[in-house]
């Protein structure tokens, strides 16, 4: 096991190191800079005044010195500060950070909740009516944009219930309730893809799993479907499901953007949509690593839980 | 009955000659093609995807106002006049919406042939070069395919600055390292059967291999994959569109749409509905026909 765990992390670091530098190369060889971007079309900035801003933000800098003036704040937590509301990148972030992990971390709870059982029945009845609206309603929901669900969401609230969620972020902490309530609706317009997905994988992996040679065997020992069902296929059943909401952290991370931004919440994809709008390159790559590690971090954790729910995978 | 077309799944001739040798490309096709017509989801996925082409082709000849043209009339409900009402200018929406479809069809289908093209290209070369070659490049897709999607293309078309064309370009990058993996999963496959170790045993160039072997076997593997990239990535660039990453005003695009509805929709409800119900439509209708295409082109996964 100990070996298998030192495999898996030692080739995230090199997939964390490219993943610096191809943000860091994205932020810095395209088009437009944070001094340009600010200054406006029209603006009579003259080239002297340029170069100095650039110079006092750190751009002139060559571009490996950048870099790694980049990767040593990353690792020692100093960031740098926001080029335009000059508060520490870190302290952006950490505001920032809780309020995506709840959003996505609710609407993971959600999506195995209400997905896995929908998958079971699916699988249980497999052929049948009640299979097939399961089946033609998770292509469904994996056709439905999480902005029209929450556009759609927020339009049915404020006309039938005249209740909009509020535009002030509310920390659980500080009003339980009032946290949830604002967050139940961004939880559940995200959710909807992964727990489509999640349910679909159910009902095919269940399915795989009742044709194999040992639920044979139980039922022919007599065995109820139920505890056929329940005592053997699931737990095998269930492995590859844990695979798929591990892969499904990245369409959260990627949706969170969007669904914070039609919120107003203040998590870490609607900041990295403002910094892309201003060019605010300290929060960009801090905040896009920051997301993108996440997913690294996730998958690899859901690798090594995979290596402990089935030995076999330490095998190979 | 189904057909396979992957060279690891072919008759026992297979061993010999080639799928491609021995069913012919055109009796595959029309294979498939029967196939499809007996599949229930697959075929309601053609006709949705049918209705959504013809519509974007020749909707905005048939329905002759402009997407532009403003009028005094603003927000008004659903009529016959207009059948999806107006938006805050008194555009007609059944316009915008027609027009949307052109546009992000268009972009869906130019970026999923960029990363058809380049993922294929990087998925060939690096089955056929092994090696060094080999490692390089699938550590560069590994390193693309850790960023989340959309993550990636709101980089990309954000710092390239807001466009079509950026767009376009951001969903075809995104989408690229998953062509490039399964190219290369399934030609190493294909590189694995006795007769391309023949054809190579008697100095059969590169060139013709992918041509006459890798092309014809990983085709059907590229075929499900376009179809299911060809909904993803209208949601893609439905998703910057909506954050303004994408197509500009005043060009029509669904997620555009849906953004500036937001502000008028407690008022004007349509202007949420309509680009919403587009979006979900198409991609539906290309979902259907992935399943459709995947239930029949890798009969294993027909229960799936």
């Amino acid at each position: 096991m100990t070996r298998y765990v030192f495999q898996r992390v030692s080739l995230i670091i090199p997939t964390l190191l490219g993943m610096t530098v191809l943000i860091f190369c994205l932020v810095r060889l395209l088009p437009g800079d944070v001094v340009t971007a600010n200054s406006g079309p029209d603006a009579n900035t003259s080239a002297a005044t340029v170069a100095r801003v650039r110079q006092a933000l750190g751009l002139s800098d060559p571009l490996p010195v950048q870099y790694v003036n980049y990767l040593g704040g990353l690792v020692s937590g100093n960031m740098g500060k926001s080029f335009l509301s000059g508060e520490p990148v870190s302290t952006i972030l950490g505001r920032a950070i809780p309020i995506t992990l709840e959003l996505a971390v609710l609407s993971a709870v959600l999506a195995i909740l209400v997905g896995v059982p929908l998958g079971i029945i699916s699988a249980v009845r497999t052929g049948t009516r009640l299979d097939f609206a399961a089946r033609v309603g998770g292509l469904i929901g994996l056709s439905l944009p999480n902005f029209w669900i929450a556009t759609l969401g927020l339009l049915i609230s404020s006309v039938v219930f005249h209740w909009v969620p509020a535009v002030t972020w509310i920390p659980f902490w500080t009003d339980p309730l009032g946290n949830l309530a604002q967050v139940a609706l961004p939880a559940f317009a995200l959710s909807l893809s992964t727990l489509a997905i999640v349910m679909r994988m159910s009902r095919a992996s269940l399915l795989e799993v009742l044709r194999e040679d040992f639920v044979r065997t139980a039922r022919a020992k007599g065995l109820a479907s139920t505890p056929v069902v329940f005592g053997h296929a699931l737990r095998n059943a269930l492995i590859p499901v844990v695979t798929v909401v591990g892969t499904q952290v990245g369409g959260l991370m990627g949706g969170a953007a969007i669904v914070e931004t039609i919120f107003g919440l203040p998590g870490i994809g609607y900041s990295l949509v403002q910094s892309i709008y201003q060019r605010d390159y300290p929060v960009i790559q801090v905040a896009a690593v920051y997301l993108a590690a996440v997913f690294v971090l996730v998958n690899l954790g859901v690798d090594l839980l995979y290596g402990v729910i089935d030995p076999r995978i330490q095998q190979h | 009955m189904a057909l396979s077309i992957r060279g690891s799944s072919s008759t026992s001739l297979a061993g010999i000659v080639s799928p491609s040798a021995v069913a012919g490309p055109d009796r595959r096709r029309s294979q498939v093609l029967l196939s499809l017509a007996h599949n229930p989801i697959g075929l309601v996925g053609v006709g949705i995807v049918g209705v959504v082409i013809l519509v974007a082709l020749v909707g905005p000849s048939l329905w002759r106002i402009d997407y532009s043209d403003q009028s005094f009339q603003r927000l008004l409900a659903p009529a016959v006049a207009h059948p999806m009402g107006t938006d805050n200018l008194g555009r007609d929406v059944f316009s915008r919406v027609i027009h949307g479809a052109q546009v992000s069809l268009q972009i869906a289908g130019i970026a999923v042939v960029v990363a058809l093209v380049v993922g294929m290209l990087i998925g060939v070369v690096s089955a056929l070069s092994a090696g060094l070659t080999d490692a390089l490049l699938m550590r560069c897709v590994d390193i693309l395919f850790a960023i989340p999607g959309l993550i990636l293309a709101i980089l990309i078309a954000g710092l390239l600055g807001p466009s079509r064309t950026n767009a376009m370009l951001a969903v075809g990058i995104v989408y690229a390292p998953a062509f490039a993996r399964v190219a290369r999963g399934t030609s190493l496959s294909v590189l694995s059967q006795p007769y391309v170790e023949a054809a190579r045993s008697i100095g059969v160039s590169h060139l013709r291999m992918i041509l006459r072997y890798l092309l014809p076997n990983i085709a059907g593997s590229m075929i499900v994959l376009t179809s299911v990239y060809l909904s993803a990535a209208i949601l893609t660039e439905a998703g910057l569109s909506f954050l303004g990453l994408g197509t500009q005003p005043p060009e029509p695009s669904w997620g555009a749409m849906l953004n500036a509805s937001r502000t008028y929709m407690e008022i004007a409800s349509w202007l949420a509905i309509f680009p919403g119900l587009a979006i979900m439509l198409v991609v539906l209708g290309f979902n259907f026909l992935g399943d459709g295409l995947r239930d029949i082109l890798d009969p294993r996964l027909r229960d799936a």
